[in-house]
């Protein structure tokens, strides 16, 4: 289970890096720089140097300036590829919106609209959207029902329906109405969209650095604090042993030591961490949100949809005693003709192909009872052979109930046949006409092929799976048997999925869920990390601090593993960097001390051939670092589902010891091609 | 270097395991309030003083508080020890005559005991009264390493509760770290020096003649229960001016042994306490336990090289022994060197100046990590969780997770406040020791010329800075700018250490535990334990190799090809 990028750009991308390179300059403004402490160490030193070269005209110096200067371009530059790189998403996205003209209205009966460019469009103002139109901004349909091309957005071609009312309300700016009209209540302000926060988040200049980010930089700023302290103290030491240190040395030892590479390469991580997520069709409104998902202990997993293909087939209706099986075919054939949901339908389909049934069946007026997870029951309200009948089916102890019964006052088939059922892992969906149960219809549940896999690296990660269903415990426990998952949650309501969130929390847990209805909202709200479904209502959609485009719940996993993938690269490449600072002391120390102490030479381990060779090859490999690093930061560093301890073990190898070493080799090479090209 | 040799260094670090352990376990019953089984005695002692100082034993202090009291505790014991050197002219048991001590250097001395330094800018047998020995040196042995206690205490507290918003009681820890642990030991240890033959009385000085018939005066005093604090509380100013060097301070085999151990007692089993107080729900013995084979490894190395470099100097072929007791050897010198810098003790049985450069170059660099291999009384201990702070940060993001130590999640607020302490012990070295090598007031201290002389000024600010108060020798400190810049030295190295480690504190105190799982970052492990060494040399060594280049380094490299300082 690796990270895969589904649409990713290469690396470098020709306009990318033409405007990233203009790019690089532009952010030299001691303005910008300042945000990035030990960038701005590095250009007021590169100043520094560049005075003392003015001053002086000795060649050396002036090389050391000149690759002091490059050191801040190509931080600068790492940041603007990170930067072009989401912004080149981002506007293909922002491109579908920026000429819509919204046809606004003010009430919904009204048919007359005025034109208004989408941009005026405040919260709350009503747009009439009819075929071929482009949604001017996100909001809710409030009126009508309609399909709606989300491909410019999702990248998925196959329209969507979209209606008032319900859970597939919500529509996001930008898409496009492929058949039929609707009224849509605009739900955001201009520039607050979500794509508008997207944005923000990958464009440098905008971006909130996110918490672990700050604690970073703090550290950074230390190590820059100490090591100018070192380089200050140092003349008065080398002054005792009589001995004069060049300043120029003295700069580019101080950014030798101080943390550039890092420095120079935290916010295109940042930037980059962000865009993969982007690239995986999940918008995140906050950093802090991506960065959350790296810490997730315990992940909420929905059944169905997540853990199970969506649809639950009705496999066979089973009759109480008493009770013609036809009876019930029929009756669970009238409830579910109504029904849109795959289960729905699979029972039409059953009772059709079984039995025979026909759409006739239904003649007169009728009223469909919808499910709501409240009641978790849904059927019709019709008149059949001239009497007036309600015809129920839902979950085993919500129609226990309806029929005045409880699990021990139930007949013993009822109990017998619901249990059979749940053990092996179905859904007995219960029927009753008029409070008299019927039967019952066996759902089958099919537990997606490589789920179970995907739950032990998810174990061997230390993440806890819990599902949760609205099944009865029996079956869910069966489910989660056959899935492996680590627990579950049955009967689950929104209050007590909320009560479980809070409940892991309160226990120091982390916890991530998603959803997609208006009830999931406080979970979505409460969770840690709440990915919503784009097809989900606007209230899950602003508790959430994720949406997943391609309402995938599968992809909350991938959010996961992209979390930890951006603080794995800042800690490799922070370990990296200080790591590094060891060699760049055999290279400086010898060089600037062995007038005054010839012995010194002897721990001149790279044997560098002169003092301003080995200064000079020190600093050129400083600044070239930041540039080879450059994919890395942007990519990521590798990410292989592990415990903690191999993952340390792999990465403390990796970039702790490769860190020590690799400079002592980079340097000494540097220090031969300057040798050998009279540099120095 | 004999495998007798080794086996003793074995032997040493296995004794002090085996007393440190009990010890630990009963200091984590006194710091959690539970019965120590001494409590029939002394706990109307306890209650009584609570009485008489109108403390409330059951009130909790949030971290401001804490650090409040601890701040006006300790300048209330300066000022008192201040005032004693000034006017012990004037006060009883002064049968020597000494006169009163001059304001810059009780300055001086009264921050570094208060400090749990003890750098002593002064003989003790010619400058002070008896009164002044035994009410400001060894009362201060007491508090100051006591206070130590407190705030190691208080730090975990912070990582051992959750979700709370107070540390303890900083004047209910403090008393019950003198009465339950240093009281006790102290007393135990004075006795059995008293049987090795260290004096323990009021008497005057005593005149004697000499074999050869010159006229001899004999120091003497209450010297053995000041000697037994100031080994047990790592403090380590002597009684005498050459401390444990002195046969009257050190007088035996046994006692050079028992001096040794004890110097680093209760340090080590402060480690244990700390894994008890977690919790094995966090598995608190594995905790405690990587530290302390991380401290246990950091010593034995330092000892290791040290005992190398003395046994292979130059062309002597039996190791050199200048500046060493003949009583105790090249072994039990620099056991005891390596030992009393890397806990903050600072007591001395040889003198480090006369060291190779290399050997000379282990106790420096012991205390240039911070004093975190065991370290001072509480304060090593609360040090090395600083440094596994930053280490855990640097590292544990590579896991993939919000780095957390003991499931308390690492942050900004606590990465600010740690880094804070990480600067500030640098500092003073740094800044200090530069002008004192190019202000003349500075170099008219140092006796060495070249790389020797500046390893003199780097040591003296170093043992200052870390509180350890072991002199190299060789610099004449007692001048008006050698003792006030020292003071500085003193005074940042322990409170502007103590009060960002209680705000850490009281910042992981409020927070919530995270629960242990696979993704949890290991830092039982042997892994981490190698990575915690590395970064505190890492760290320790980019911000000193420039300076150890310049002194000892250089020194030994030079003295490879014949010349000597």
């Amino acid at each position: 289970m690796s990270i895969h990028h589904p649409q990713a750009l290469s690396l470098f991308d020709g306009s990318i890096f033409r405007a990233a390179v203009k790019d690089s300059l532009t952010k030299m403004d001691p303005r910008i720089l300042i945000r990035n402490p030990v960038m701005f160490t590095t250009g007021i030193a590169a100043m520094l140097c560049t005075v003392v070269f003015v001053r002086d005209f000795s060649p050396v110096i002036g090389q050391i300036a000149g690759w002091l200067w490059f050191t801040v371009l190509f931080a600068n530059f790492a940041e603007a590829v990170a930067e072009g790189r989401g912004k080149a998403q981002a506007d293909s996205m922002r491109r579908t919106r920026t000429e819509t003209v919204a046809k606004k209205i003010d009430t919904i009966e009204q048919t007359n609209w005025k034109n208004t460019p989408a941009s005026q469009l405040r919260k709350g103002d009503l747009v009439v959207c009819e075929t071929g139109d482009t949604i001017p901004g996100d909001g809710d349909v409030v009126f009508g029902i309609a399909t709606v091309d989300e491909s410019a957005i999702t990248g998925e071609s196959a329209p969507v329906i979209r209606e008032s009312g319900g859970d597939r309300s919500a529509v996001t700016g930008g898409t496009r109405i492929v058949s039929d009209r609707v009224v849509v209540r605009i739900s955001v302000d201009p520039g607050h969209s979500f794509l508008d926060r997207m944005i923000a988040l990958v464009e440098g200049a905008k971006r909130q650095k996110t918490p672990n980010e700050i604690a970073l930089t703090i550290l950074l700023v230390g190590m820059t604090i100490l090591f100018l302290l070192v380089v200050v103290s140092l003349p008065a030491f080398a002054a005792y042993s009589n001995t004069t240190i060049p300043t120029g040395f003295l700069i580019a030892l101080l950014i030798t030591l101080i943390p550039t590479t890092i420095g120079g390469l935290l916010s295109a991580i940042g930037i980059a961490g962000m865009d993969r997520l982007v690239r995986f069709n999940v918008i995140a409104k906050s950093g802090r949100a991506v960065e959350a998902a790296g810490d997730i202990d315990v992940l909420l997993l929905d059944k169905t949809g997540t853990i199970t293909i969506g649809a639950r087939q009705a496999s066979e209706f089973i009759a109480f005693s008493g009770v013609n099986e036809r009876e019930l075919a029929e009756a669970a054939f009238l409830a579910s003709l109504a029904d849109e949901t795959p289960e729905g339908k699979s029972i039409v389909a059953l009772a059709k192909a079984n039995f025979g049934l026909s759409e006739s069946l239904l003649s007169g007026p009728s009223q469909f009872i919808e499910f709501s997870a409240h009641t978790r029951m849904s059927g019709i309200d019709l008149t059949l052979d001239g009497q007036n009948a309600a015809i129920r089916k839902g979950a085993s102890d919500s129609l226990l109930n309806l029929a005045g019964l409880t699990q021990q006052t139930a007949p013993k088939d009822v109990i017998q046949s619901v249990e059979k059922i749940a053990r092996t892992g179905g859904t007995p969906l219960l029927v009753a006409k008029n409070s008299r149960l019927l039967g019952v219809i066996h759902l089958k549940d099919i537990v997606k092929p490589g789920i179970r896999e995907r739950f032990v690296t998810l174990r061997s990660m230390g993440i806890r799976t819990v599902m949760v269903t609205g099944d009865n415990p029996l079956t869910a426990a069966a489910i989660a048997a056959e899935a492996g998952v680590d627990d579950f949650l049955a009967e689950a309501t929104p209050e007590r999925k909320l009560e479980l969130i809070r409940a892991e929390q309160k226990g120091g847990r982390l916890v991530a869920m998603c959803g997609d209805g208006s009830n999931d909202a406080p979970a979505l709200a409460q969770a840690d990390v709440g990915v919503a479904m784009n097809t989900g209502t606007q209230a899950a959609r602003e508790a959430a601090n994720m949406i997943d485009l391609d309402s995938d719940p599968t992809k909350l996993i991938e959010v996961v593993m992209i979390g930890k993938q951006l603080l794995m690269s800042r800690g490799a490449l922070t370990t990296f960097s200080i790591a590094n600072d060891v060699a760049k002391y055999f290279a400086i120390i010898p060089a600037l001390f062995i007038t005054a102490y010839p012995a010194l030479s002897a721990i001149n381990v790279m044997n560098l051939s002169n003092p301003n060779s080995a200064v000079l090859s020190a600093i050129i490999f400083n600044a070239l670092i930041i540039i080879a690093l450059i994919p890395l930061a942007l990519k990521g560093v590798t990410y292989r589902p592990a415990s903690a301890q191999s993952l340390l073990r792999r990465n403390l190898l990796i970039y702790g010891l490769g860190g020590l070493l690799v400079p002592f080799i980079c340097i000494k090479l540097i220090d031969m091609l300057v040798t050998a090209l009279g540099l120095a | 270097m004999t495998w007798l040799g080794f086996a003793e260094i074995a032997a040493y670090m296995a004794a002090v395991t085996v007393i440190a352990w009990p010890l630990g376990l009963y200091m984590a019953r006194v710091f959690t309030h539970q019965p120590t089984g001494i409590d029939l005695a002394l706990g109307p002692v306890e209650r009584a003083f609570y009485a008489v100082c109108r403390i409330d034993r059951t009130k909790e202090q949030h971290w401001t508080e804490y650090a409040v009291a601890c701040l006006v505790f300790n300048v209330i014991g300066l000022l008192v020890m201040y005032a004693l050197m000034r006017l012990q002219e004037l006060l009883p048991l002064n049968h020597a005559g000494q006169s009163a001590v001059s304001p810059d250097l009780s300055i001086n001395t009264a921050i570094s005991f208060a400090t749990n330094t003890n750098w002593q800018n002064y003989g003790g047998e010619s400058t002070m009264s008896y009164l002044t020995q035994m009410m400001g040196m060894t009362v201060h042995n007491f508090t100051s390493a006591a206070t130590g206690m407190a705030v190691l205490v208080a730090l975990v507290r912070g990582f051992a509760r959750k979700q709370a918003n107070t540390l303890g009681n900083f004047y209910v820890d403090v008393t019950r770290s003198v009465l339950y642990v240093l009281l006790p030991a102290a007393i135990l240890f004075t006795l059995f020096l008293v049987w090795q033959g260290v004096p323990q009385n009021l008497d005057p000085y005593t005149q004697a003649t000499t074999l050869e018939g010159a006229q001899q005066i004999i120091a003497q005093g209450p010297a053995a229960s000041q000697i037994a604090i100031k080994q047990l509380g790592t403090n380590g100013g002597g009684f005498f001016n050459v401390n444990s060097a002195h046969p009257f301070e050190n007088p035996t085999i046994f006692s050079n042994l028992a001096e040794c151990m004890a110097l680093i007692l209760i340090a080590a089993g402060l480690v244990l306490t700390f894994g008890r107080m977690i919790g094995e729900d966090r598995s608190g013995k594995a905790q405690g336990r990587a530290l302390y084979i991380a401290m246990s490894l950091l010593l034995v190395g330092g000892i290791l090289i040290a005992w190398w470099a003395e046994t292979h100097a130059g062309a002597l072929a039996q190791g050199t022994m200048e500046g060493k007791e003949t009583r105790f050897g090249i072994l039990d010198s620099v056991i005891w060197a390596a030992a009393t810098t890397a806990s903050s003790n600072g007591s001395v049985n040889s003198m480090h100046d006369s060291f190779t450069p290399l050997g000379g170059m282990v106790p420096l660099v012991n205390m240039m990590l911070g004093e975190v291999v065991f370290g001072g009384v509480g304060s090593g201990l609360h040090g090395m969780i600083i440094d596994v702070i930053l280490a855990v940060f640097i590292a544990g993001l590579m896991v993939g997770r919000t780095p957390e130590y003991l499931g308390k999640k690492i942050e900004a607020k606590e990465i600010k406040l740690a880094v804070l302490c990480l600067l500030v012990f640098p500092l003073p070295i740094l800044i200090l020791g530069g002008l004192s090598l190019v202000l003349p007031v500075g170099l008219a201290g140092i006796a060495a010329p070249g790389p020797h002389g500046l390893t003199e000024v780097l040591y003296a600010f170093t043992s200052t800075s870390a509180n350890n108060g072991s002199a190299f020798g060789g610099l004449s400190g007692n001048t008006p700018y050698y003792n006030l810049t020292m003071s500085l030295a003193m005074l940042i190295g322990r409170f502007l250490v103590i009060v960002p480690t209680l705000a850490i504190a009281g910042a992981v105190v409020g927070k919530k535990i995270v629960p242990v799982s696979a993704g949890t970052f290991p830092t039982q492990s042997g892994q981490f334990i190698g990575l915690l060494i590395a970064i505190i040399l890492i760290i320790g060594g980019l911000t000193f190799f420039p300076v150890l280049a310049l002194g000892p380094i250089v020194e030994h490299l030079m003295s490879v090809n014949g010349s000597l300082f």
